[in-house]
């Protein structure tokens, strides 16, 4: 069947332990960006945005791993696919759209 | 003998039942995911248009903010643990579990409900600036979802009350949980693009 099997249960797979796993997780991958804001002046500009980027992608994939039960066996395949298809929309709507309107911006801006 | 196949072949088809339901609910979430994408990204045009009022780095307190995403998260937490009692069948740590979710969850609308009233009270309405416009229609966009959730939350602690844990309940139970622990995703996009960078500045 096409969907999240071991979430009909309610998670077969899922227990105690892997939420908590999951929230320990979180909870760093929320603590890091913050306090990376916090010492912002410490690093550069770049850095600090970088390593927000980067613990919001993870946090981000330890939810889908670790509370929506996620992954690639047959049972989540149609989700999988649907979230990378989602993905793949987002990328050409809101990064087509951040491109158009940076060009325009730099384009207006007096030389 | 008959009998007992046939309850098997009911049950089997409830399973499918549910999982197609589960899997519809996912398809309405993708498209919900693209809404709250487009308006991230109107927010990242916006970001700077000031029209000289208050900028983030004026605005954002990190420390409430901080608040408000462990309280997120705690909630979002505390339904993993519905879930885990709804698969064993325990009633009242379903019902528990819920309670709290809801608690946490309520403790977020109202803290984000707060930081709104401020920044109009100090002249920061949504009408004040464009980057005031985007953040008002996406954090608010975020903030309505958590309280309908809050509702479905409310109603479901009803239907386990009453109904107890029947298969229809827990299917419920499940995409309602699909819906909290994905408005708790957003909410990293929104502390990680709308807060954190704001408050660089």
């Amino acid at each position: 069947m096409k969907t999240i099997d071991n979430q009909t249960d309610g998670g077969s797979e899922a227990t105690p332990g892997s939420y908590l796993t999951g929230f320990a997780l979180a909870i760093a991958l929320t603590v890091i960006p913050f306090a990376l804001v916090v010492a912002g002046s410490a690093f550069p500009h770049a850095a600090v945005l970088s390593g927000i980027a980067l613990a919001g992608v993870a946090q981000v994939l330890v939810h889908l791993h670790y509370f929506l039960h996620l992954n690639a066996s047959t049972g989540s395949r149609w989700n999988l696919l649907a979230i990378v298809f989602t993905t793949l929309v987002l990328v050409i709507l809101a990064g087509g759209s951040l491109w158009i309107m940076a060009n325009l911006h730099q384009q207006m801006s007096p030389t | 003998m008959e009998a007992m196949e046939l309850t098997a072949d009911t049950a089997a088809e409830q399973l499918e039942t549910d999982a197609d339901r589960a899997f519809g609910f996912w398809i309405y979430l993708m498209s919900d995911a693209v809404i709250f994408a487009l308006l991230f990204a109107t927010y990242a045009v916006m970001s700077r248009n000031y029209a000289d009022g208050p900028s983030g780095h004026a605005l954002f307190d990190l420390g409430h903010t901080f608040a408000e995403t462990l309280l997120l998260l705690c909630s979002s937490i505390a339904y993993g643990f519905v879930s885990l009692a709804a698969a064993r069948g325990r009633r009242a740590q379903a019902l528990l579990w819920l309670g709290v979710a809801f608690a946490l969850g309520l403790g977020f609308v109202l803290m984000e409900l707060a930081e709104f009233n401020a920044m109009i009270a100090q002249g920061a309405g949504p009408d004040r600036s464009g980057f005031l416009s985007a953040f008002f229609t996406l954090v608010g966009t975020h903030g309505t979802h958590v309280s309908f959730g809050l509702i479905w939350i409310l109603v479901m602690m009803a239907q386990v009350a009453v109904k107890g844990l029947t298969a229809s309940v827990r299917s419920r139970l499940l995409r309602l949980g699909l819906f909290w622990h994905f408005l708790d995703i957003m909410w990293i996009g929104i502390f990680s693009i709308v807060y954190l960078p704001g408050v660089l500045q």
